[in-house]
């Protein structure tokens, strides 16, 4: 009886991924559809999609077959999903996750594996120093440069009291040293918060009275609505600027924290409104395809498929021999939507800096628009611990 | 139920039997069918399986409802995780001691460790009973994990990655079918070791206290005694299962003792069928099947799994080793 | 000194909040021994439907209007459904069944809503900050939910002890075979009290969602915080849930703000706050634990 219910599991797996012959090459994405953050997976899915469907199902000339499948957020199940495509479905290309203790459980095992995955989100500093591999590409940033950018305005705006906030895990601390990279004036105050927190009330009391100009925070998703809708209620938006990275500020967070984070000024590899052809035309069909403006994560899942489309049309589809794609991706000949784009040695992106502040439109609705680049050509602080 | 006691025993046999049959065959057949990714899929379900089986003791046999599972099998994980660590790193572990990648020391040593602290929380929580008893084993787990997250020293939130898997003896357990065939021989160990027990005077007792402790502490019987010894062991075993799940993902995260990896624990007991020891094998194996199948059939495969889950409640209520086998459990 | 004394305030604030979820939990409990897992979920149900409404209509009382009723109709249907089978059984089957319900609501808000979070903006006239301690603005809206949840208290109050219904509830909690003997209707009794106690998540919901993130899976964030109040108070006792929850209010907003400069004192700064922060993470589960150690139905057993 046992063997009917698994054969009969089995064979339905077994219809649904192996029913194609193997002519289409093959994306393995893991990615993070559920719980609280599940919008973040489904926003680099839908990027990733969208560039698909432009090419009429072909990257760069290319067919190709993409297999998404939600990791839940959980490190265990990443690993579990990664293990059946490189197995079950031999894909050599993996891209999607979101999360940094994600990546760090299924990217090590995959890249010695002879799978060259790109990574559209999470980039923790152990995969770009000396972790970093000759398979693993990032095409996002690394997890530090967000928080770089918003540190650098701080700092060249001349803040000199600034207090700093992260949740109490190891992304945040991450963020709060890139904090400390480009600032380097007096610190009012330094707090981890729990992860996962939702009151913020004794947080703020104690930031009140600590009478910091400026506030940088890291508070990714639900937390930073939390906080930041708090924040306004308790009246400090309009005495002490804050400012942060991207990641409380996307363009599907925001609806949901409406006016108080409006003024907010936060840093960004890209934004909806940078001005090239590429980025114009992407915005567009985004909207047209999803009915909504696209997030930093869309953007980053439409730029790694399109890096995966240039190295497939420069090797012809042919993945039999990976260090000539590996090399063809490294060369990132294709049309980033935020303009310039390189690697570098480390396979992370080289790339501009920008922030931008939260407008209300005449419409109404909240949304990013571009201030200013803050950094040209931006390398990651652990490049020089990468030995490749 | 005398009359025919003998067919059902027959059933049960026959089932057990191919169901043994089926997981000892498993990796030569699924190479044959070109099927490699079933034979880590399912070292995967053995292990959830062995960690199902050991809360069954508790639940099923003990009568004591823990929601807190999931720190064991997370502590275990560790306890493998912490002396690979520091032998990658070649840094000395605690009192002195090296790290080791030596399954045979780090694997025993996961399973102390669990005890150990299942010992102490099970000192502490069994002092309370009922809700009472599910919400302070919750406390102790979740307590463990916010200490694990933040253990910089060892990743945090973000988990240990272990280079590969440990060595053991003269085994390559980095070959997924030698790993699933270790993996199958725990749960095999276990459940004997487990078998045994509840058949011996001392699951007697356990099993009479869950029916009425205050007649069995007027027998003589010191029952808080016998409840601990009987939440140690199953620490002990979730310990195991923590050592080879490391082992497996070759990764341990602050996630693994997280209460809702408990629940997904007491699921997989529930829905094979606590108090039958094999249900949970069961249980473990469809629980995970279903994950795999539903979430590749659609991604909102929570919509379905949660109705599915309310149905076994309301009209299995034996679960699945109850409806294959026609027996009640005990 | 003022620090300290707002801080005070702050976790007084934060129990109210979690005495509103836990009222309704321990009323389900204490009436008809259930646990319900999936309390946290109408939680949710009152916060999206509130949301939705008064994004649609502006109006923050509108969208109370039609979430409370929405909270507690959408509790007795479940009640009707899945509940009203698993009142004689143990209480794992509750858990399990209950369980799946999280998973089946979070999923079904994902479905409708979409995965992103929902926007609940703070009624306009309480949107101000009120001076209550010289020289600290206290946010107008925390000081309402304080004065919503001693309401619900008094009115919870006035019910048990005042009115008909309450007493046959509390009868029924007592003894159900004298009640049914009696010629009380107890299964409407139940599914009423169900809808009452899902009503209170639901306005609960409701509070949280201007200044909290409402989206799926909200429900979960509170829903321990919840249990740990219900069992410290003692399961089935309002009063108890009361106390237990400015407790824990106390306990987790005063434990961020004293342990890393309690731990100042003996180590290293950067150390003390690394641990003062874990700490402050569990102090909440250490409170419990060490309550149910000492005491092991809680600070206020209910008998029966």
């Amino acid at each position: 009886m046992k063997k009917k219910i698994a054969g009969i599991a089995g064979g339905f797996l077994l219809a649904l991924c192996g029913a194609v012959s193997a002519e289409p090459v093959k994306i393995g994405m893991v990615t993070t559809l559920s719980t609280k953050a599940g919008y973040l997976g489904e926003d680099i899915r839908d990027g990733f999609k969208l560039a698909i469907e432009q090419g009429a199902g072909k990257l760069g000339g290319v067919p190709v077959e993409l297999m998404v499948d939600d990791d839940g957020r959980k490190p265990g199940k990443g690993k579990q999903i990664a293990d059946r495509y490189m197995k079950r479905d031999k894909v050599k290309i993996m891209t999607g996750i979101v999360f940094s203790n994600v990546a760090m459980a299924v990217v090590p095992k995959v890249v010695r594996s002879d799978v060259v995955y790109i990574s559209p989100n999470a980039g923790p500093s152990a995969l770009a120093g000396k972790g970093c591999h000759e398979n693993y590409f990032n095409v996002a940033w690394q997890n530090d440069n967000l928080s770089e950018a918003a540190a650098k305005h701080v700092a060249e705006n001349g803040f000199k009291n600034v207090y700093m906030l992260a949740p109490n895990y190891p992304a945040g601390k991450d963020a709060i040293s890139g904090f400390k990279r480009f600032y380097k004036g007096k610190i009012a105050g330094e707090v981890y918060t729990k992860l996962g927190q939702s009151d913020y009330a004794g947080e703020l009391a104690v930031l009140r009275a600590a009478k910091p100009d400026a506030v940088l925070f890291f508070l990714p998703g639900g937390m930073g609505i939390n906080f930041i809708k708090q924040y306004a209620q308790a009246g400090l938006n309009t005495q002490i600027p804050l400012f942060g990275p991207a990641f409380s500020f996307d363009e599907r967070l925001l609806k949901a924290v409406g006016d108080a984070a409006v003024g907010v000024v936060n840093g960004s590899q890209w934004t909806h409104d940078l001005d090239n052809d590429a980025n114009k035309a992407f915005v567009a069909s985004f909207k047209k395809a999803y009915g909504r403006t696209p997030t930093l994560y869309a953007s980053q899942g439409f730029d790694a498929a399109n890096l995966i489309g240039s190295a497939l049309k420069a090797v012809n589809g042919d993945l039999s021999d990976l260090a000539a794609f590996r090399n063809a991706v490294r060369k990132a000949e294709f049309d980033s939507v935020r303009g310039a784009f390189k690697f570098g040695h480390n396979q992370h992106p080289v790339q501009d800096l920008y922030v931008r502040e939260v407008v209300k439109t005449a419409d109404g609705k909240t949304t990013n628009r571009t201030l200013n680049k803050v950094s040209e050509n931006h390398v990651d602080a652990y490049a020089s611990q990468c030995k490749m | 139920m005398p009359f025919d006691a003998s067919r059902f025993r027959t059933r049960t046999g026959v089932l057990l039997i191919t169901g043994l049959l089926f997981l000892l065959l498993l990796p030569p057949v699924s190479s044959v069918m070109n099927e490699s990714y079933l034979v880590s899929f399912f070292s995967r379900i053995l292990i959830y399986a062995l960690a199902a089986v050991s809360l069954d003791l508790i639940i099923g046999y003990g009568g004591m409802v823990s929601l807190g599972h999931a720190a064991f099998f997370g502590i275990g994980a560790y306890g493998v995780g912490f002396l690979t660590f520091h032998f990658q790193e070649s840094t000395l572990f605690i009192f002195g001691f090296e790290g080791t990648d030596n399954a045979l020391i780090s694997w025993p040593f996961a399973i102390v460790f669990s005890a150990a602290l299942a010992a102490i929380i099970g000192a502490l929580s069994l002092r309370t009973s009922g809700i009472y008893f599910i919400m302070i084993t919750l406390a102790f787990s979740q307590m463990f994990y916010y200490l694990f997250v933040s253990l910089e020293a060892y990743g945090g939130d973000d988990g240990l990655s272990l280079w590969s898997r440990n060595r053991l003896g003269p085994l390559d357990i980095s070959n997924d079918t030698v790993f699933y065939y270790v993996c199958l021989v725990s749960l095999l160990v276990f459940l004997f070791i487990s078998w045994r027990l509840v058949h011996s005077r001392f699951g007697r007792v356990v099993r009479g206290t869950r029916e009425n402790e205050l007649r069995m502490q007027t027998l003589g019987y010191a029952t808080y005694r016998y409840k601990l010894v009987c939440f140690t062991i199953a620490g002990a075993g979730a310990g195991l299962a923590g050592a080879l799940l490391a082992n497996q993902n070759e990764f341990v995260s602050p996630g693994l003792m997280h209460w809702t990896h408990s629940g997904e624990i007491l699921v997989m007991v529930l829905l094979g069928g606590m108090g039958t020891l094999f249900g949970p094998v069961l249980g473990a194996m469809a629980f995970l099947l279903m994950e795999e199948v539903l979430a590749a059939w659609t991604e909102h495969w929570m919509v379905f799994l949660g109705p599915f889950l309310i149905i076994v409640v309301l009209f299995a209520k034996k679960g699945l080793y109850g409806l294959l086998t026609g027996e009640r459990h005990e | 000194m003022l620090l300290f004394i707002e801080q005070i305030l702050n976790g007084l604030q934060l129990g109210i909040m979690l005495f509103l979820m836990s009222a309704g939990l321990t009323l389900i409990f204490g009436i008809m021994r259930i646990i319900n897992l999936a309390h946290g979920s109408f939680y949710m149900i009152g916060a999206y439907v509130a949301a939705t409404v008064a994004s649609y209509t502006g109006s923050f009382l509108l969208g109370l209007l039609a979430a409370l009723p929405a909270a507690a109709l959408s509790g007795m249907l479940v009640e009707l459904i899945v509940f009203r089978k698993l009142y004689n059984r143990d209480h794992l089957d509750q858990v399990l069944a209950t369980f799946g319900l999280i998973l089946f609501f979070n999923e079904l808000t994902r479905i409708i809503w979409g995965r992103q979070p929902l926007f609940m903006d703070v009624p306009s006239w309480l949107s101000h900050t009120v001076e209550l301690i010289p020289g600290i603005p206290y946010p107008s809206y925390r000081l309402a939910i304080i004065f919503v949840g001693i309401m619900v208290a008094l009115l919870l109050y006035l019910l048990f002890t005042r009115t008909r219904l309450g007493m046959q509830i509390r009868a029924g909690a007592a003894n159900r075979e004298m009640i049914a003997a009696l010629g009380v209707n107890i299964k409407l009794l139940n599914t009423l009290v169900f809808g009452l106690g899902t009503l209170l998540a639901g306005l609960a919901g409701i509070m949280a969602g201007p200044i909290l993130a409402v989206e799926a899976g909200m429900g979960e964030s509170i829903l321990i915080l919840t249990f740990v109040v219900i069992v410290i108070g003692g399961i089935g006792s309002i009063k108890g849930a009361m106390i237990a929850a400015i407790l824990v209010g106390l306990v987790d907003t005063l434990g961020g703000f004293l342990l890393p400069s309690l731990l100042r004192l003996f180590l290293p700064a950067a150390t003390a706050d690394g641990a003062g922060m874990s700490l402050a993470s569990m102090s909440v589960y250490i409170l419990m634990a060490v309550i149910l150690i000492w005491k092991p139905r809680g600070l206020f057993p209910v008998q029966g």
